[in-house]
């Protein structure tokens, strides 16, 4: 009984996700470029070619980068956020939703956003500062932080809501006991309410780190992975691989790599988490 | 920490949250002519009907809403019967399920790619609307599974146990009288549903390539080019292809937070 009502969504899983990600491993061990007829067993001859494909390697950094500068800001950036949002008192649910209109838009349009923004011409960093802002996303290590900026820009009021779901499950009594015998704002701070919302911290972490590392929307709108491949993180480059080179075989052994970093990513935050499984219960 | 200082931090997040959105609405009233001046003097809609006329946008938007529509009402037939099995049939692998689901929910959307895409065409859907729905399964279901777990588990157990001394069988109990009672959770999964579907661009832009099937993301991706002068006709698509899910943050909003936050606090 039970059984039937979880098999249609447990097949459909199986079905669009993890045969999918069978077929790519599998298909990271073959050459095939469908347009030339070309489909024939290589064994990891794909990864070694990688491993000296200094485009690759570079698609690599820039991920790894893009992920740890994007997610570190953006904690930083939330938890003054999560705070305000926590003790605004009147007017809290109007803030809530103008904070969660960056996150709800397209990445798309964020980017778009951005791209006019810094447009060297008419946009409005142009207009402002004449002399300074021409070409941000023509040079390539503002172009990989511009990307970054607008990634910070959308997502650090997803990160800012997660934040405040923790703080709001922290209890209230804690604080004012501690207040009560004295303790300053800051002590407070410092020592109950970060140590509770260490839980929530890690998740926001674990969630925004994993979600980091598969960025395309992004770099495909504002730079296109250049100047040159200066910006391209893996899952462009594995995109282009696939669809603009339709080299079937290279292109899914670069998102293997982009999964497997996902993976070791997933598994040393949830080492961090402790025993909290990806098993467990939700609430 | 007092309201007014609360106020005091969240003050510039406001601002640099949406004075560049502000900015993005008036260029799209900024007239074409007058794009070199500081300021406009007056506001036009020509921009929006530039962007509107050549069909490309409208018929993206329409897609849009086909496709996002279709995956939000696939991804909560699939995972309805199953949160409710898991939730309170206590059936056997449902931890495993929903553990799978979260962790097939982190995939990059680029390492199903390539096998999709072959899949799509022997089955000769791609490029074509139903074809983006079944991809989407792989991060809609996920989603829609653990937001109803947790609103099945959230009802009391009596209702179910009452409805079932009163005779219904287990599904009877579920369709009759659990699933009206989780109307609100069904909402607010079938709404984060909607506006994932609705930002997807990696797939979208791989599995549709003719430009009468483009989606909102792909089409404003794509979009410049065609067009006298892309600057101001741009803002006003991004402006209109935006309006639906800004709509969704600025009247749900609390549906919203709490679909999005749910499983962080004790997950």
């Amino acid at each position: 009984m039970g059984a039937a009502l979880v098999a249609p969504a447990g097949a459909a899983l199986a079905l669009v996700a993890l045969g999918p990600l069978l077929a790519t491993a599998w298909l990271s061990l073959r050459h095939r470029v469908p347009v030339l007829g070309e489909d024939h067993f290589v064994g990891l001859s794909n990864y070694r070619a990688l491993a000296h494909d200094a485009r690759f390697l570079g698609a690599l950094a820039n991920t790894a980068y893009f992920t740890a500068v994007a997610v570190g800001l953006e904690l930083l950036l939330a938890l003054p956020l999560a705070l305000a949002l926590h003790h605004a008192g009147r007017g809290r649910g109007a803030l809530r939703a103008a904070v969660l209109v960056p996150w709800i838009l397209p990445t798309v349009v964020a980017a778009k956003l951005w791209a006019l923004l810094l447009q060297p011409d008419l946009g409005l960093l142009a207009r402002l500062w004449p002399d300074g802002a021409g070409a941000v996303l023509t040079r390539p290590r503002l172009a990989l932080h511009a990307a970054i900026f607008v990634d910070v820009w959308k997502t650090t009021p997803f990160v800012a809501l997660l934040l405040l779901a923790g703080l709001q499950a922290i209890p209230e009594d804690l604080a004012r006991a501690a207040r009560v015998d004295g303790a300053s704002a800051l002590r407070v701070f410092r020592s109950i309410t970060l140590p509770l919302l260490r839980p929530a911290l890690l998740l926001a972490l674990l969630f925004r780190s994993l979600d980091a590392f598969r960025v395309f929307d992004v770099v495909f709108v504002l730079t296109e992975g250049g100047p040159g491949h200066t910006t391209e993180p893996l899952s462009l480059y594995a995109y282009r691989t696939l669809l603009r080179a339709g080299s079937f075989g290279l292109g899914a052994a670069i998102s293997l790599v982009t999964f497997l970093g996902v993976v070791a990513i997933g598994l040393a935050w949830l080492s961090a988490l402790g025993e909290r499984s990806p098993g467990e219960a939700p609430p | 920490m007092s309201p007014r200082s609360a106020w005091t931090i969240a003050l510039p997040y406001l601002a640099f949250f949406l004075l560049p959105l502000g900015w993005l609405a008036l260029t799209s009233f900024w007239p074409d002519a007058e794009l070199a001046r500081p300021l406009p003097s007056h506001l036009t809609l020509e921009n929006h009907a530039a962007a509107l006329s050549g069909g490309g946008l409208a018929r993206a938007v329409l897609n849009s809403l086909l496709v996002s529509g279709a995956t939000a009402a696939l991804a909560l037939a699939l995972a309805a019967p199953a949160a409710f099995a898991v939730a309170r049939l206590g059936v056997r692998g449902g931890r495993a399920l929903l553990g799978g689901a979260l962790a097939i929910s982190m995939f990059p959307p680029i390492a199903t790619a390539a096998p999709l895409y072959t899949a799509l065409r022997a089955a000769r859907l791609l490029d074509t609307l139903p074809g983006l729905v079944a991809p989407y399964t792989s991060f809609s279901v996920p989603l829609a599974l653990w937001l109803l777990t947790g609103t099945f588990r959230a009802l009391p157990v009596e209702l179910y146990r009452a409805a079932r001394v009163d005779g219904c069988t287990p599904l009877g109990a579920f369709r009759r009288v659990l699933l009206p009672l989780a109307a609100p959770g069904l909402a607010t999964a079938g709404l984060l549903v909607f506006v994932f579907a609705w930002n997807e661009l990696l797939y979208a832009v791989t599995f549709l390539t003719s430009p009468s099937r483009r989606t909102v993301p792909v089409a404003l991706a794509l979009f410049g080019g065609e067009f006298r002068d892309p600057f101001v006709v741009l803002a006003a698509a991004s402006t209109l292809a935006t309006a639906p899910v800004v709509a969704i943050a600025v009247l749900f909003q609390r549906r919203v937070v709490a679909g999005l936050t749910a499983g962080a606090v004790k997950g």
